[in-house]
């Protein structure tokens, strides 16, 4: 423990000193991290009210879900609009961060600012209004519409993460390659885009995330046969505490966790 | 001779064709938006003053100001945002501090520990707090035990466990931006108070902190915004007694089916959050940080 | 007073490797600022030509628009007989080396050099070929295996040449490609760059702000400032006769005496004659530009009694030693200082320091008269 004494900052605060800080930030962290990892071990309880530590291990919880029509079938809904909206969000997301970074319009940072606002405006608003929107448009309950919402809400985190990547790249790159005979997408797409591909990554797997853990929106725009995993999930949590919930909140966890770790991968691996 | 100007014409033209191209790859991502958020929120406004009757009216927005149900569901949203805020600031900023005076390597791995969370389904995160916080839950256990108190204490379905639940989905939109602020500080500044014979916690109040403040406040707005709005955590945490302005939206739509009423508080949501964030834009030109070219 | 009819001496104008370029009237304005205004320039073919300005003054604006990255108000560009000003850069066949190099980093040194070569069709075999011949031009043979991240900034600076005439392009454009280098390596790249360009006998047009650099490298340079061209002469004239105070300022180290022109056409300076000019001469302010290498530096009481030389007494501020030379500044005894360098001390026995009396002489035949236009009346090169 010899470190104690070692200095832990420009200001020569010794670490000694310091540990107060250093308990109270482990604190913090626990009581955010427990909470969300807490569901793991509670969803193996074989009694109905989840108990941490679980008297009698069980794994009846995941048998109740995957058992289940309806539920397997909202997951399927997700997973389905997930991949959906990641194929959409991503390319469109990236046509539009280039786009206005490369133009120098006067008018680029204005649209970039309004390619924004499905971040700003409150989701309840956008859930609400595209509810009666769609309601006139036939769009309800339909895959389609979901992809579509969750694609507009998608939209922004690809565009600050592709806009970034741009930033920190050399556009002179594209500039040379045009002098040496390539035209601006052939630049783009042999020079450019290998050297973001890690923000593409991020930027898709991100947007996935962004629909699959999608709430709001979800709740009114899908249903029935459409809804979606997380709306199954939330008219459960009103009605009484499912205990299936456990079960699908560890697999969600465990879902979060390993795209998070790609993410991080990806942009560990991109100077 | 020489003409005043050779090309300028076919010069301008090939400018605005080139310009108009490329602002048309945003095209789709444009048109989305204005599908999704800018009609559908639009027909929202619109919607607000037409009375029940049809006719235009400001029915709604009067209605706001006389029944006293309005006047509560405003105030706790007002509160919950603002406790929420002062809640995650004080954890939060001892938090970033900390990430911040980390070397790289680790920092990388704790900073899982905000982004884990943050990136976790909302919904995980709510129903882990409902478990933790019902009267068989771990809490209530705990503090029994070790004798905090008696008999189980309603932690959930009210106001308290709203806030529990609130402050531990925002904790990450505040020490995001914070840790990002506190990673800009230039360490010589704290050096240089050293070297000058600051003692250490007056070198931090007077030179660290301050220059943090434009990352707290950055945060701090965030998640006020983001409470101003919020659905799911109040309904599920809050068991229909911590009744903000989203919840009061979904009721009046699930009840009265009354669109007029449900729009006029929305826009009401909408303004107020506009006039937040333009006040802070305005204050510290964040808008440049996001899209400038630096 | 066509400055750009100096014909280059050279046999290199008829090389069919190279075009000329022709830029006409050229007019770049952004907002109330131009930053090319009305600029007309003849590059012959075969040419090194080198932009030389300050920071701002245009040259690299000038050279982007040459390669089509900049978009001109008006005017025209021409290679041969070709009008480019119309042409997306992608299909102007120039060769281009940025200041930051701007390599490929995912692709090694020789899928770099191999870029425009595949651009264009050409065949792996002779792609292979093509980017070794190059390889061995720029002196980087068997390179071409490794990553961009594992070379010097010199080998670098090679590649992004090669890769800029693998193509054979008839124009090569540079914007300041060396200035990243430390100087030991400049200087040895500024004449390598010049053997280069004799070997390729392209049409070089060059930019940079160093003026020795310029002096070093060019067949002419083109002066421009504020976005005008000042002076397009071969270095020797730009050195010795400059036409502003501007250039004569910008090029070597010079101190610059305002003069007062007489009713009788003589220059004079603190009563000292400097010069005659003919009293009809419309320019009524005129400098008297001192080169620090051209003047003498002696003892009051050994002051020269050679008539033709003018002499002014001084008295020692300051001496810097240079390695090389030693740079002396001296007080004229009006608070005006005069920088001289050290291969005119004449009297070398003689220890000077700081509060010596000393007289500074020079030769009329040295003397550098410049009219002291204001930096915006330039005359328009035609």
């Amino acid at each position: 423990m010899s470190w104690l004494s070692n200095p832990a900052s420009e200001t020569q605060v010794t670490h000694r000193q310091r540990v107060w800080l250093y308990v109270l930030a482990t604190v913090i962290m626990l009581l955010l991290v427990i909470p969300t990892l807490i569901v793991i071990p509670m969803s193996f309880s074989d009694s109905q009210y989840l108990e941490f530590p679980p008297e009698t291990w069980s794994t009846r919880w995941y048998e109740t879900y995957i058992n289940s029509a309806k539920w397997m079938r909202s997951t399927w809904v997700s997973v389905r609009v997930g991949v959906f909206t990641m194929l959409l969000a991503t390319p469109i997301g990236i046509m539009a961060a280039y786009a206005l970074f490369v133009s120098g319009h006067r008018y680029a940072r204005s649209i970039f600012m309004f390619l924004l606002t499905p971040m700003i405006v409150p989701v309840i608003l956008i859930a609400v209004g595209v509810f009666y929107f769609f309601g006139k448009v036939q769009l309800n309950n339909s895959l389609f519409g979901l992809v579509l919402a969750h694609s507009a809400l998608a939209v922004p985190l690809v565009m600050i993460i592709i806009t970034a990547a741009l930033k920190s790249y050399d556009l002179d790159q594209e500039r040379v390659a045009r002098s040496l005979g390539a035209t601006r997408a052939k630049a783009f797409f042999v020079i450019t885009l290998p050297q973001i591909k890690f923000s593409v990554i991020t930027a898709s797997l991100l947007s996935f995330l962004t629909s699959f853990d999608e709430v709001i929106v979800s709740i009114f725009v899908s249903g029935g046969q459409t809804a979606t995993l997380t709306k199954q999930m939330f008219s459960s949590l009103r009605d009484y505490i499912d205990p299936t919930i456990a079960a699908i909140s560890t697999i969600l966890v465990a879902i979060t966790t390993v795209l998070l770790l790609l993410v991080q991968l990806a942009s560990s691996r991109e100077k | 001779m020489n003409q005043s100007a050779p090309n300028a014409e076919a010069l301008r033209r090939q400018a605005k064709v080139e310009q108009w191209s490329l602002l048309s790859l945003a095209l789709p991502a444009v048109a989305l938006v204005f599908f999704v958020v800018v009609i559908p929120v639009g027909w929202l406004f619109f919607l607000s003053f037409v009375g029940k009757d049809g006719s235009a009216s400001l029915e709604h927005y009067q209605k706001m100001l006389e029944y006293k149900s309005y006047f509560r569901t405003f105030r706790t949203t007002f509160q919950v945002s603002l406790f929420t805020t002062l809640i995650c600031i004080a954890i939060g900023y001892p938090l970033a501090y900390f990430l911040a005076q980390l070397p790289q390597r680790w920092a990388g791995i704790f900073m899982l520990a905000v982004l884990l969370p943050f990136w976790t389904s909302l919904l995980v995160r709510t129903y882990a707090w409902l478990v933790l916080l019902q009267r068989k839950g771990i809490l209530n256990e705990f503090a029994m035990n070790i004798g905090l108190w008696d008999s189980p204490v309603k932690l959930v379905h009210n106001m308290t466990g709203t806030l529990i639940g609130m402050a531990h989905i925002m904790l990450p939109f505040l020490v995001l931006p914070l840790y990002s602020a506190m990673k800009k500080i230039d360490k010589d500044m704290m050096q240089a108070a050293s070297n000058l014979g600051a003692r250490p916690s007056r070198a931090f109040l007077s030179i660290y902190m301050p220059l943090s403040v434009s990352g707290l406040v950055a945060g701090s707005l965030i998640v006020f915004i983001l409470c101003l709005g919020f659905y799911v955590t109040p309904a599920v945490l809050g068991g229909g007694k911590v009744i903000m302005v989203s919840t009061q939206i979904t009721a009046i739509l699930e009840n009265q089916f009354n669109w007029g009423a449900a729009s006029a508080l929305g826009v009401v949501l909408l303004v107020a959050t506009f006039l937040l964030l333009w006040i802070t834009t305005k204050l510290f030109r964040l808008d440049g940080a996001l899209f400038g070219r630096g | 007073m066509n400055h750009e009819d100096n014909q280059v001496n050279s046999a290199r104008s008829n090389n069919s490797g190279a075009l000329p370029i022709s830029i006409r009237n050229l007019t770049k304005r952004y907002g109330e600022i131009y930053a090319l205004d009305a600029v007309d320039l003849n590059i012959e073919s075969g040419e090194f030509l080198t932009l030389l300005g300050p920071s701002g003054s245009g040259k690299t604006t000038l050279l982007m628009a040459i390669a089509g990255f900049n978009r001109p108000d008006s005017g025209s560009i021409r290679f041969g007989d070709e009008e480019m000003i119309l042409t997306p850069p992608h299909k102007r066949e120039v060769g281009m080396v940025f200041q930051s190099y701007a390599l490929f980093p995912h692709m090694s040194v020789a899928e770099n050099i191999a870029f425009p070569l595949k651009l264009r069709g050409v065949t792996k075999q002779e792609r292979m070929q093509r980017v070794n011949e190059a390889l061995e031009t720029v002196q980087l043979t068997d390179l071409g295996h490794r990553e961009i991240d594992q070379l010097s900034g010199g080998q670098r600076q090679r590649v992004a040449l090669a890769r800029a005439f693998v193509f054979r392009p008839q124009i090569l454009l540079m914007d300041e490609p060396l200035s990243a280098l430390d100087k030991k390596l400049r200087e040895r790249m500024q004449i390598e760059l010049k053997q280069l360009h004799r070997q390729l006998g392209v049409t070089t047009v060059y930019v940079t702000h160093d003026q020795r650099e310029a002096l070093t490298m060019s067949d002419r340079i083109a002066v421009i400032n504020e976005g005008r061209l000042v002076q397009v002469d071969q270095p020797e004239e730009i050195y010795n006769k400059p036409r502003t105070a501007f250039v004569a300022d910008f090029i070597g180290e010079s101190t610059m005496l305002s003069l007062r022109k007489q009713r009788d056409g003589s220059l004079t300076y603190n009563n000292t004659l400097i010069a005659n000019i003919s009293p009809d001469n419309r320019v009524n302010n005129w400098l008297l530009a001192m080169r620090p290498e051209r003047l003498s530096l002696q003892t009051r009481m050994n002051a020269s009694a050679n008539a033709d030389d003018i002499v002014f007494p001084c008295i020692v501020k300051e001496i810097v030693f240079q390695g090389e030379s030693a740079y002396m500044l001296l007080d004229l005894g009006d608070g005006t200082e005069i920088g001289v360098r050290s291969g005119g001390f004449n009297d070398t026995d003689v220890r000077y320091e700081s509060g010596s009396e000393v007289a500074v002489s020079l030769k009329k035949s040295d003397v550098l008269l410049v009219p002291d236009t204001d930096k915006n009346n330039v005359t328009h090169v035609r």
